[in-house]
């Protein structure tokens, strides 16, 4: 959790995979270094999905190597890399609907090793629930919740996981503009708290005042690697985004 | 403890030692009747021990249940008695620990079918063993076990049965397995071993369906694969535990009882008949009671009592 050190937290390097003669990830290379917001961008269907769930262990990669926090994670089994500190959203707000709020932060709780003890994981529930701004909820069932705060609970749960690395999938999709400023601002200050962020991301407001970094695939490929303005700017991303124009 | 915790403690004393004295005062019918409503009580329980909170419907009751019979119809004149039923708690822990790694990446229906494949399977190689090897197909049980015996390690099996779900349900395991039934892919990413908490309790819940087995074997005093191996148990168990309703430990036992004596009756009246009722009873359950006994007394419960935002109880 230093981010002291130089290390990045996350490197990925040669990522590739395959399904049938689609080649969603091809080759990917990425670095998060320790407290930045590096942000993962493409238009539809270019990998950005597959390429998180090749991290977080869903998918075993064919190919290329990923290094979380110095330690070579790629292949292994999904649980074990949430222990290791590397926590996600899901593009789809996935929250335990049969459950209280309470209780879906508590599932990113007690499964740490070593298990945390029971005052500690009541603490933090109240702790995290506060700290997402549903601390009024603690007690109701997360199927009432509006959808800002599914994804409020769900975000809850990950950071229950003391995570190094946190993945966001689209978390600010289908937020209200007042909303998105909220959103903004809550990520924000996760990454003054010194934490490490990948996140995928289609609201360009988001990108441009969070994000230290910006990788850009399409097709699969890595298309430009920069800071978001740079990135932004560059020939080959407006050509994935738009097409190319006639009078090129 | 609060005093209706104490009072529900004390009242379940006081119920269990008439049980147990139930041999001293029943008739030879009634307690043969007490066997059959303490077996489904068990299997329906451990049934949903497992089915409940992964969902996963299982219909390798039957094989669990036969190897059990089986191993006391091979073993029970060797050894002691004990002993006969250790080792068939290792061999239903063992085959559910293989089965469990093998299939339980099966998801839902693919689940469903391997399952009722599993038992055909065994009760195939039992008797192709049988056929070929022992070169005779049924086999008698002469053991030292009478029906009070019988009655009593039933007894003490559905206490344990129940005192297992119970500690379950308050575990990390049982926490585990409700974000499973929940959602698998949540559970990954929140560091649970989704094929380590399944198999642990796939192999809990055989153990007390192959103990069952064990214990009801002498009271056939001969056996043979197609009665030890009887696929209706598999269903008889799954429509018990859906009528109670799985998702509370004690559901399943609301649905065993009064089914039991539903399928008693049955057979005993309209021995021709009985199956394709019993397929009716099966269909008006899940379309009329998709959450069972339990679900709908919850929701008639919640219903009187408004708020809705009461806290979830967890059994």
């Amino acid at each position: 959790m230093t981010a002291a050190s130089s290390a990045p937290v996350l490197e990925v390097s040669g990522l590739t995979r395959a399904f049938g003669g689609l080649v969603a990830v091809n080759a990917v290379d990425l670095a998060v270094q320790p407290g930045q917001i590096v942000g993962l961008l493409g238009p539809n269907g270019s990998g950005k999905t597959t390429a998180l769930n090749l991290i977080s262990g869903v998918l075993r990669p064919d190919s290329g190597s990923v290094r979380f926090a110095g330690q070579a994670i790629a292949g292994m089994p999904a649980h074990r890399i949430a222990r290791l500190g590397l926590a996600r959203t899901f593009q789809l707000v996935r929250v335990l609907n049969g459950m209280s709020c309470a209780e879906n932060v508590k599932a990113g709780l007690a499964f740490h090793s070593p298990p945390l003890s029971r005052d500690e994981i009541d603490k933090s529930v109240d702790r995290l629930l506060r700290r997402v701004g549903l601390a009024d909820r603690a007690g109701i069932p997360a199927a009432g919740l509006t959808y800002i705060d599914c994804k409020r609970l769900e975000l809850a749960r990950a950071l229950a996981l003391k995570p190094r690395l946190l993945l966001l999938d689209e978390w600010l999709a289908g937020l209200n503009p007042s909303e998105l400023l909220i959103g903004i601002e809550l990520i924000r200050s996760l990454k003054e708290e010194g934490l490490s962020i990948l996140l995928i991301e289609h609201v360009m407001d988001a990108i441009r005042s969070l994000c230290d970094r910006c990788v850009v695939m399409n097709s699969g490929r890595r298309i430009a690697e920069g800071r978001p303005d740079e990135v932004l700017a560059d020939p080959a991303v407006i050509e994935a985004y738009l097409g190319v124009s006639t009078d090129a | 403890m609060s005093p209706t915790q104490i009072a529900a403690l004390a009242a379940g004393g006081a119920g269990l030692v008439v049980l147990a004295l139930l041999p001293f005062y029943a008739d030879a019918y009634y307690l043969s009747l007490a066997i059959s409503l303490l077996q489904f009580t068990v299997l329906a329980t451990a049934w949903g021990l497992f089915s409940g909170p992964t969902r996963y419907v299982s219909l390798a009751t039957t094989a669990f249940f036969g190897v059990g019979a089986y191993t006391v119809a091979v073993l029970g004149e060797v050894l002691a008695w004990p002993l006969v039923l250790l080792i068939a708690t290792a061999i239903g822990a063992l085959m559910a620990m293989i089965v469990g790694i093998s299939t339980l990446r099966l998801s839902g229906l693919h689940f469903v079918i391997f399952t009722f494949g599993l038992a055909e399977l065994v009760r195939q190689l039992v008797i192709w063993y049988e056929v070929n090897k022992t070169r005779v197909l049924g086999r008698y049980v002469f053991v030292d076990i009478t029906q009070n015996d019988i009655y009593w390690q039933l007894l003490a099996l559905a206490v344990a049965v129940f005192a297992i779900g119970w500690l379950i349900a308050r575990s990390r395991l049982g926490f585990a397995l409700r974000i499973i039934g929940e959602d698998e892919t949540v559970a990954k990413h929140c560091g649970i071993n989704v094929t380590l908490a399944k198999v642990t309790l796939f192999a809990i819940s055989a153990v007390f369906i192959t103990l069952v087995g064990a214990i009801m074997a002498p009271r056939w005093t001969y056996i043979e694969p197609s009665i030890a191996f009887n696929p209706t148990i598999s269903f008889q168990v799954v429509i018990m535990a859906l009528l109670g309703g799985a998702h509370r430990l004690w559901g399943p036992a609301v649905g065993a009882i009064p089914l039991t004596l539903l399928f008693e009756f049955l057979s005993a009246r309209f021995p021709s008949t009985s199956t394709l009722i019993i397929g009716i009873v099966f269909l008006l359950i899940v379309y009329a009671l998709p959450q069972g006994v339990t679900g709908l007394w919850e929701r008639v419960s919640r219903r009187k009592s408004e708020p809705p935002v009461a806290p979830q109880v967890q059994t």
